[in-house]
């Protein structure tokens, strides 16, 4: 029962992941792509922690941990540049 | 200024980077302790000279209560939001909020911005730069805007308020 | 592993599951910038701490110790997630994004883009309206 639950959670994961995708490509703004881009971060972790799952191993956490920081950092970069024109003022 | 005030200028800070430490090699061996509290040291020795000083939590307690209180917020909020994402899309009324602060420092301020954010159906957009107003996008607009000003002021502001005693 | 704890681990990830694809959604049906901003940025963290939760309980069964490490993904994640939307509220204010037509109080952008303090005869003129 728990494989097929997780399969049912990984198929409404990437249903979730195209519908980001769909977002960052139609845009309209460059506003839209950075937040899209974010939740595909944040959907991603979502996916890796699933499989770590369906493997029987904790041995993702550490990626999940660090796409979660990177994609933090990515995105207020993105963000700051735009606001500013510079990253590091 | 004292030897161990010198040594540990941000004792709480030590603490958290002791635990994170623990926490992501999920162990509580004597060497992981050690150098866990080498790291807590010496980080923030060298982010001492960065520090901005910031208004320090007074009651504990309080904070609990107030994580409590906007956990249990995050989550009707998000069954409110997920109703209205499906349903249809012309019931949505958004709207422009500007709610005065009564906080001054800029670490109640953002505590207050994140739960803002994180809770019923509200984004904090900005700041204005002498931090009396706090812009807020509401997804969905009552009647009367002064509903949700109060709402911010007395379920959360009072709260923050009261945590960092100012 | 029990049949009562499957079915916890199963609920909350069903949970989570529905309510990132919910996240995903509105960042699809939504409207203007700011009206999207809500979703992924709510929907999606509680998401994703159902999906942490589950693999919580399932590595304290499989392995009879609680792992803390999706506490510190989920903490992590409910301090950064509010900043990246306020950051991108900024952004979207500052390259003056228009907002949907109906949206209320449209003149406050105008102030806040300039971090200035609303003005107040434009606020009394609003209260009035209300």
């Amino acid at each position: 029962m728990l494989n097929f639950s997780i399969i049912m959670v990984a198929i409404m994961l990437c249903a979730a992941l195209a519908l980001n995708l769909w977002r960052l490509l139609i845009g309209p703004h460059i506003v839209d792509r950075i937040l899209a881009l974010d939740t595909m971060y944040i959907n991603s972790i979502a996916l890796i922690l699933l499989y770590g799952m369906y493997n029987r191993t904790p041995l993702y956490f550490e990626a999940a941990l660090l796409i979660a920081m990177l994609g933090f950092v990515s995105s207020v970069a993105f963000g700051k540049y735009l606001l500013r024109g510079d990253i590091i003022e | 200024m004292s030897l161990l005030q010198r040594i540990m200028p941000m004792p709480l800070h030590t603490l958290l980077l002791l635990i994170v430490w623990l926490m992501i090699n999920s162990t509580l061996s004597v060497g992981h302790i050690l150098l866990g509290s080498v790291l807590g040291i010496a980080i923030p020795l060298l982010c001492a000279p960065l520090r901005v000083p910031q208004p320090s939590i007074k009651r504990p307690l309080k904070l609990v209560k107030y994580v409590l209180i906007v956990l249990k917020d995050v989550v009707v909020a998000n069954i409110e939001v997920a109703i209205l994402v499906v349903g249809p899309m012309r019931r949505i009324k958004p709207g422009f909020v500007a709610v005065p602060l009564d906080l001054t420092d800029t670490l109640p301020i953002t505590v207050l911005a994140s739960t803002v954010t994180m809770t019923p159906g509200t984004v904090s957009a900005d700041v204005s730069f002498d931090r009396k107003w706090l812009y807020v996008h509401v997804l969905n607009m009552p009647e009367n805007e002064q509903d949700i000003i109060d709402l911010i002021k007395q379920r959360y502001e009072s709260r923050v308020k009261e945590i960092f005693a100012c | 592993m029990s049949f009562a704890v499957e079915l916890t681990i199963s609920i909350l990830l069903l949970l989570g599951g529905l309510f990132v694809l919910v996240g995903s959604i509105g960042l699809l049906r939504l409207k203007d910038i700011y009206v999207r901003l809500h979703a992924p940025t709510k929907a999606t963290t509680l998401g994703l701490g159902g999906i942490l939760a589950a693999s919580m309980v399932f590595l304290f069964v499989q392995r009879g110790y609680l792992s803390i490490n999706e506490l510190l993904i989920t903490l992590f994640l409910v301090i950064t997630a509010p900043v990246t939307a306020h950051i991108l509220a900024k952004v979207a204010m500052h390259l003056e994004v228009a907002p949907v037509p109906h949206t209320k109080n449209k003149h406050l952008l105008a102030t806040a883009r300039e971090q200035q303090p609303p003005q107040l005869d434009n606020e009394q003129d609003t209260e009035k309206d209300a």
